[in-house]
């Protein structure tokens, strides 16, 4: 597979900072999208604000990089303006469950037929190592320097319990996983979330005495748990593990579905 | 008996505005209920998968400018309607709609601020958010309408702008004209002007989304037509991409703001009645204007000079016109119901050679025309 | 080892993260004083980790037999 077919390479190399796991994650969305055989005119990636928000503008797609928290909005009014858009959203955890939660949840509602990638690093990597919603708590932050009092949102099971209908969790480390969970992802129709758990040595890892990149990466290895497994495990014996797998994978109408039904409704006069 | 002409309407100032997008080419409204202008949305809610559009009622009123954005990058012509609190939550994507270059119609049917203020009165408070609410040197079109017809009329322009200049065009209407309910002869399609964006004529690898042209609006192409380009709030480049390049940055902001500033000609229209000897000149616009119309009907009925100048686009302000139609008058009454937006305005662009009488009233009551009246006889 | 793989790396991509040089499964490569060293390469088996793991595009596993079927 030939990666730079899809890159704008004049743009490289990408501000992604040394060991940070984001460009591991740009390269499964790549390697799902050219196994698909996707025409690159029909894929559209929208993003919004934040470190994982400019993989857009190093790929060769229609590429939108809207406001912080907006880009699924965005996105809504793009994928039903041109439904032969494949819509793809990609969002950090500070993005898409903060400032963006309320999207988040409304596009999972909605079953709207859209892909995000959630890049889950648990910290607002490009303002400097701020407190996100899905830092664990008691871990520091620039804007935590006693420690999280905050209980960290768990995005899979927010968008799971918000109606999405393919949720599934992976690390960089486990790229099988993750290309399994993508491909899947950008083939449901509806809305469909992959949150990828991605070091970020820079603004977290390091504040938190957890290494560098392949620090965090060895650990993501080390303690990753599958789903099944996981659901026989005691609180205690999962305290500090990830569980990782597939949330949802559900059939549903969608969102551009549902509407085809009202245009033929008021067509008809009913 | 005779047949009922088909193309006359009785309608509510909202239900115009709809009716107006509609016949624009609108495809696309997102929207958050929010009074007074739920009307549009409802209306539309009901037409638009009809005509195989699509409504849709987002989470809020930030999530609702986001999608009429998105669709219009998508190729459909897109419009979202709201008032004072809901227009204050879109500030931050009115932004990208300017910096991005992407046409979209923005409804603000204003009401009493600030704040939740009063959710059922008109006001005019919104002309300088219209102008600056969302930060940062930009563009904007703003226009005004006085009646449910001109609602009709403005809609289709404001779509015509848009499509024109790439750039989002504010609707300012107000409660009292949002509501009114007036005789409207719709206008046939063909009188209407349909402007639709200018694409590109190059191939896509010769495609610079942001060029600096001799117009200075580059043609857009619209996402899935082809044309693989990169759209971002950032600063940017003629290519679309971001840049930190300071004259490149200086460049692109200028050709921004002037590609509005330059065309104002073609955007300004202002509505003058007795202004010919006119030594006293009352200045509004929006609801106001109707009692300004009847305060100088009653004083030219009563032998006094005085004449109406009514905006009709309120941004880019017409200060050129009032300055011109104001020179030979000794008095300029500018009615407003805000405290005195506009009227600082005039002042500017009349060089304050003229004394400016203000009627400024907040309290969601109309300007009346003897409150305009007595304005106009007094001694000042 | 897999015959006739070529490792490529670009260095003016590589911010020397040492992501490929930690998990590597065959231990192909060194860190060099700047950049990744290919120092057993006769050990690689074209697996691919490396280039998948590398989050910078810096890595590029060439085999031949793949080539020519995409070809």
């Amino acid at each position: 597979m030939d990666y730079l077919y899809y890159l704008r390479q004049d743009k490289m190399p990408h501000i992604w900072c040394d060991g940070c796991g984001h460009g591991i994650i740009l390269k499964s969305i790549l390697r799902c999208v050219d196994k698909l055989g996707w025409d690159k005119n029909d894929i559209a990636l929208v993003s919004g604000i934040g470190c994982s928000s400019r993989t857009p503008g190093y790929v060769d797609f229609n590429t939108l990089h809207t406001t912080h928290g907006r880009a699924l909005a965005f996105a809504t009014g793009l994928k039903i303006a041109n439904p032969k858009l494949h819509v793809i959203v990609v969002s950090g955890d500070g993005d898409a469950t903060a400032i963006g939660g309320n999207h988040f949840i409304h596009a999972a509602r909605r079953n709207i037929d859209i892909t995000m990638i959630i890049y889950n690093n648990y910290i607002y990597g490009m303002t400097g190592g701020q407190v996100s919603p899905t830092t664990p708590a008691h871990k520091k932050a620039s804007t935590a320097p006693y420690g999280n009092p905050d209980e960290p949102f768990d995005i899979s099971r927010l968008a799971q319990a918000a109606g999405a209908t393919y949720v599934a969790r992976s690390t960089v480390y486990h790229v099988g996983k993750m290309d399994n969970y993508i491909g899947n992802a950008l083939q449901k129709t509806g809305f469909s979330v992959v949150e990828i758990l991605t070091p970020c040595p820079t603004s977290y890892g390091r504040r938190n005495k957890e290494g560098n990149g392949v620090d965090m990466m060895r650990y993501q290895k080390e303690n990753t748990i599958g789903i099944e497994k996981a659901k026989n495990m005691s609180a205690e014996a999962l305290a500090g593990k990830i569980v990782t797998g597939v949330f949802v994978d559900k059939e549903q109408e969608s969102y551009l579905n549902r509407y085809n039904e009202v245009i033929k409704k008021a067509q008809s006069g009913v | 008996m005779e047949t009922p002409n088909p193309n006359i309407k009785m309608w509510q100032g909202n239900v115009a505005c709809a009716e107006g997008a509609l016949a624009a080419g609108c495809r696309f409204f997102a929207g958050y209920p929010i009074t007074p202008s739920s009307e549009i949305a409802e209306v539309l809610s009901l037409r638009l998968p009809k005509l195989g559009g699509n409504f849709i009622q987002m989470e809020d009123e930030i999530a609702a400018m986001g999608a009429t954005i998105g669709a219009s990058l998508g190729g459909v012509k897109a419009m979202t309607a709201t008032s004072g609190p809901g227009f204050s939550l879109k500030q931050e994507n009115i932004g990208f709609a300017a910096m991005a270059e992407i046409p979209c119609v923005v409804v603000n049917v204003q009401r009493g601020g600030p704040s939740t203020g009063l959710p059922t009165h008109a006001a005019q408070g919104d002309v300088m958010q219209a102008r600056w609410g969302t930060h940062g040197d930009h563009p904007i079109i703003a226009l005004a309408p006085g009646s449910v017809r001109e609602t009709y009329d403005m809609t289709v322009k404001a779509f015509n702008l848009a499509e024109k200049y790439r750039t989002p065009v504010i609707l300012l209407s107000d409660e009292i004209v949002g509501h009114l309910t007036e005789k409207v002869e719709v206008p046939p399609i063909e009188s209407l002007g349909l402007t639709d964006r200018k694409k590109p004529t190059v191939p896509p690898e010769q495609y610079r989304p942001y060029e600096m042209d001799s117009s200075d609006i580059p043609p857009m192409a619209n996402f899935g037509e082809g044309y693989r380009y990169h759209v971002t709030g950032l600063a940017h480049d003629e290519t679309g991409f971001p840049t930190n390049n300071p004259e490149k940055i200086q460049a692109q902001l200028e050709r921004l703001n002037r590609k509005i500033e330059r065309y104002r000609d073609e955007i300004v229209e202002v509505e003058v009645q007795y202004t010919e000897d006119a030594e006293i000149l009352v200045i509004s616009f929006g609801s106001t204007a109707r009692s300004v119309r009847r305060a100088v009907i009653n004083a030219r009925e009563q032998g006094i000079k005085a004449g109406l100048l009514r905006l009709k686009t309120i941004w880019p302000f017409p200060g050129k016109e009032i300055e011109a139609i104001s020179a030979s008058v000794r008095k300029i009454i500018v009615a407003e119901m805000n405290l005195g937006q506009l009227a600082h305005e005039v002042e500017w662009a009349t060089r304050r050679s003229k004394p400016v009488v203000r009627i400024n009233k907040i309290n969601g009551e109309p300007i009346t025309p003897n409150e305009i009246f007595n304005a106009i006889i007094r001694q000042d | 080892m897999k015959k006739n793989v070529v490792i490529k790396i670009n260095e003016s991509w590589c911010k020397s993260c040492e992501i490929c040089v930690s998990f590597c499964p065959k231990k192909v490569y060194d860190m060099g004083q700047f950049y990744p060293i290919v120092a057993r390469p006769e050990e690689c088996t074209g697996c691919k980790l490396c280039e998948k793991l590398c989050p910078d595009f810096a890595i590029q596993i060439i085999i031949p037999e793949e080539t020519k079927k995409t070809k």
